[in-house]
């Protein structure tokens, strides 16, 4: 937001202007102190898990500010792409956990216990490195290609969102009803050495929590430096005027597949690190309403900035695990409410609260204007401030 | 073979399923573009309608002929109040009325959950829907049947009403150009009130025949709402009669290649890629409505 000309210059304004560029670095700085330094002596051992799993989830809100903040694409089934990351780890860890020779415990469930019967895809999963790889290799050529797609014949706003649920739902559904080739609904579960650390552990579940929280700073650390870059700003011009965009010479859906193999990739890394933190996946943690979860810390912490979607998905999963347990139907309504207020009177999330407040304070005062106006019948009182000569409220955001 | 042919009958009866639950979807979101993902809960207002006609009259077979005009303005009745409260301030806002509607879907649940309990509740199913017609080994289930022939009623009486009453010529001027159709004088807020209560009460009618076949409990009604969008999406936008094809051929292939691979999770994914790879050539769906916007 440029000052205009006319403004007199204050002294807190240029100091803003000048080291405006610094403040999310600084917010960063802030929360990484946060999440390493004082979050990790405040919490018990169980929160230290839950809260690990919240990092997670965060990072993948951070893949979907960027791909539906500042690339206009709603992502409904962000789901697929962590649940692919997740299940892949899962099947690293239950194929150690076996040894060679013998059936993961998915199997040994069921009555089997040399690993014929087990599926060939699995192969690729039994050593560590081709495991992380394929981690990022499959979902980032999935995405690449559902991207390639959809954006290619400029299928967009509902359509694409629709289309990327249904293709989560048709990958959970697959999961759910192929028990010998994957788990089915039991998922993959009791899983205990991850790279050779014993889950069951709690220094390694705190070593793992670091790793979370790491994982989540990078993924912020990447987005200070998109937003800023050239690419950030062709894709928020693809998101506001996608025709201009292309008339200006490039290729917007260029742009957009980019920013959507890009989150596409956090989700899969976040997927494949609350694999080992929560020892159990199944599709009961990235189904279709999961998914939709995953939206929703992003709309209240504000999608377009950059650390509204982390901060606003720790924000909602730790209400609901400190809520739903105890007043599970108080809670339902509470999300329900959340998503309809969220999305209808602060639609830029928490941080539109002060425009919001400004806004009411105008409507009040020309309220207040109006009903002496038609009680005096005097001369007219003097005229409210009006919006245009009124401060911005902006500088703050 | 008669394998294949009973399988075939499945499908009908599948598609049919499926096109009830699109059918108010094909209104709300082919015509008025509103994308309400409490589409599910609205089905299941009709169903539980049913529900409690059946308990105050305890008779099945005048609970079901009550219950589906009564299902009509109930359902109608929630979405009316929807659209007046919220989405008739997101008209320029698809993705955002996606989201609202998805709290609504949340709350809309768990007030279910309150009022019927989270297990199943009785339905009417009434005796003469029960049985079955066997021709040597085809058997064709006579609740599938009436769904099959209440689905097309339906499909034939919205494509009449499009197509000849002024609301169905208000509603597609409004469709195609809500600007202009503002300029000739037509209340587009009244238009979008009335096919949004028309679009709603379709759900509630076709929640009452779910309930049929299928057991009626709080989250019944987002097992639908995935298949209903993409039926809506294939079938073209604004066009009823793409969205019927689109639900007999979704509802077919999923029954016969289901047969085919004795698997209907493998069914069910091969049909959904099949949609992403239609969707490269008629990425507007079977039929389009053809428009001179660049988007």
């Amino acid at each position: 937001m440029s000052e205009p000309a006319t403004a007199k210059k204050s002294p807190v304004l240029s100091a803003y202007a000048r080291y405006r560029d610094w403040i999310p670095v600084a917010g960063w700085v802030l929360v990484a102190v946060a999440l390493l330094a004082i979050l990790p002596g405040m919490l018990s051992a169980i929160d230290i898990t839950q809260f690990s799993k919240y990092y997670c989830l965060a990072t993948v809100a951070v893949g979907i500010g960027l791909a539906w903040g500042r690339g206009g694409m709603l992502l409904l089934g962000q789901g697929l792409f962590f649940g692919l990351g997740a299940y892949m780890m899962a099947m690293y860890i239950q194929l150690t956990d076996a040894g060679n020779g013998k059936a993961p415990a998915y199997l040994q469930n069921v009555g089997e216990f040399s690993d014929d019967k087990l599926p060939r895809f699995w192969e690729p999963f039994r050593v560590g490195a081709t495991t992380l790889a394929l981690i990022v290799l499959v979902p980032a050529l999935l995405a690449f290609a559902i991207g390639w797609a959809v954006f290619k014949r400029k299928v967009k706003g509902a359509y694409f969102a629709i289309l990327s649920q249904a293709l989560l739902y048709a990958f959970v559904i697959y999961i759910d009803a192929n028990q010998l080739q994957i788990g089915g609904k039991t998922g993959l579960t009791g899983l205990k050495k991850f790279f050779g650390l014993r889950l069951a552990d709690r220094d390694n579940q705190k070593l793992l929590y670091y790793v979370a929280a790491a994982l989540l700073l990078a993924s912020i650390a990447l987005m200070i430096w998109l937003y800023r870059s050239r690419f950030g700003e062709l894709l928020v011009g693809v998101r506001d005027a996608e025709e201009r965009v292309r008339f200006l010479g490039f290729d917007p859906a260029n742009v957009k597949l980019a920013a959507y193999v890009l989150s596409a990739v956090l989700a899969a890394l976040a997927g494949a690190l609350y694999t080992p933190i929560n020892r159990h996946i199944g599709t009961g943690d990235f189904a279709v309403v999961p998914s939709i979860m995953m939206i929703i810390g992003v709309a209240l912490g504000g999608r377009t900035t950059i650390f509204g979607p982390p901060l606003g998905a720790i924000a909602v999963s730790y209400t609901q695990y400190r809520l739903s347990s105890e007043f599970p139907t108080l809670w339902q309504y509470l999300l329900g409410g959340l998503f309809i207020v969220v999305v209808a009177i602060l639609p830029g999330g928490i941080v539109d609260l002060p425009k919001l407040l400004t806004k009411g304070r105008y409507a009040i005062e020309d309220l207040i204007a109006k009903v002496s106006k038609s009680t005096s019948s005097g001369p007219p009182p003097t005229p409210p401030v009006t919006r245009e000569q009124a401060p911005t409220a902006d500088v703050t955001a | 073979m008669a394998l294949y042919i009973n399988q075939a009958f499945s499908g009908l009866g599948y598609g049919s399923i499926l096109l009830l639950a699109a059918l108010g979807l094909a209104l709300t979101f082919g015509q008025m573009g509103v994308i309400n993902m409490a589409h599910g809960e609205f089905l299941l207002a009709g169903a539980y309608t049913g529900h409690v006609l059946l308990d105050v009259m305890n008779n099945a077979e005048v609970a079901f002929v009550v219950s589906i005009p009564v299902a009509f303005v109930v359902a109608g009745a929630i979405g009316l109040l929807l659209e007046t409260l919220l989405i008739s301030r997101l008209y320029h806002r698809p993705l955002d009325t996606l989201l609202i509607t998805f709290g609504v879907s949340l709350v809309l649940q768990q007030l279910y959950r309150d009022l019927f309990t989270p297990q199943l509740v009785p339905t009417p199913r009434p005796s003469w829907l029960g049985g079955n017609w066997s021709f040597g080994d085809v058997i064709i289930k006579h609740n599938e049947f009436f769904i099959f022939v209440f689905a097309l009623v339906l499909v034939i009486a919205l494509a009449l009403m499009l197509k000849l009453t002024p609301l169905g010529r208000r509603t597609r001027a409004t469709v195609q150009n809500r600007d202009l159709a503002e300029s000739l004088g037509i209340s587009t807020k009244a238009t979008d009130k009335l096919t949004f209560f028309l679009g709603s009460g379709l759900a509630g009618m076709g929640g009452v025949c779910l309930s049929l076949i299928a057991g009626t409990q709080p989250t019944t009604g987002t097992g639908y709402i995935v298949y209903a969008f993409v039926i809506v999406i294939v079938g073209g936008i604004g066009n009823v009669w793409g969205t019927v094809i689109a639900a007999f051929v979704f509802g077919e292939a999923q029954k016969l290649l289901g047969l085919e691979f004795s698997n209907d999770a493998t069914a069910t994914v091969l049909v959904f890629v099949a949609i992403v790879v239609f969707l490269q050539f008629r990425p507007q769906g079977i039929f389009t409505v053809r428009t001179r916007s660049l988007a």
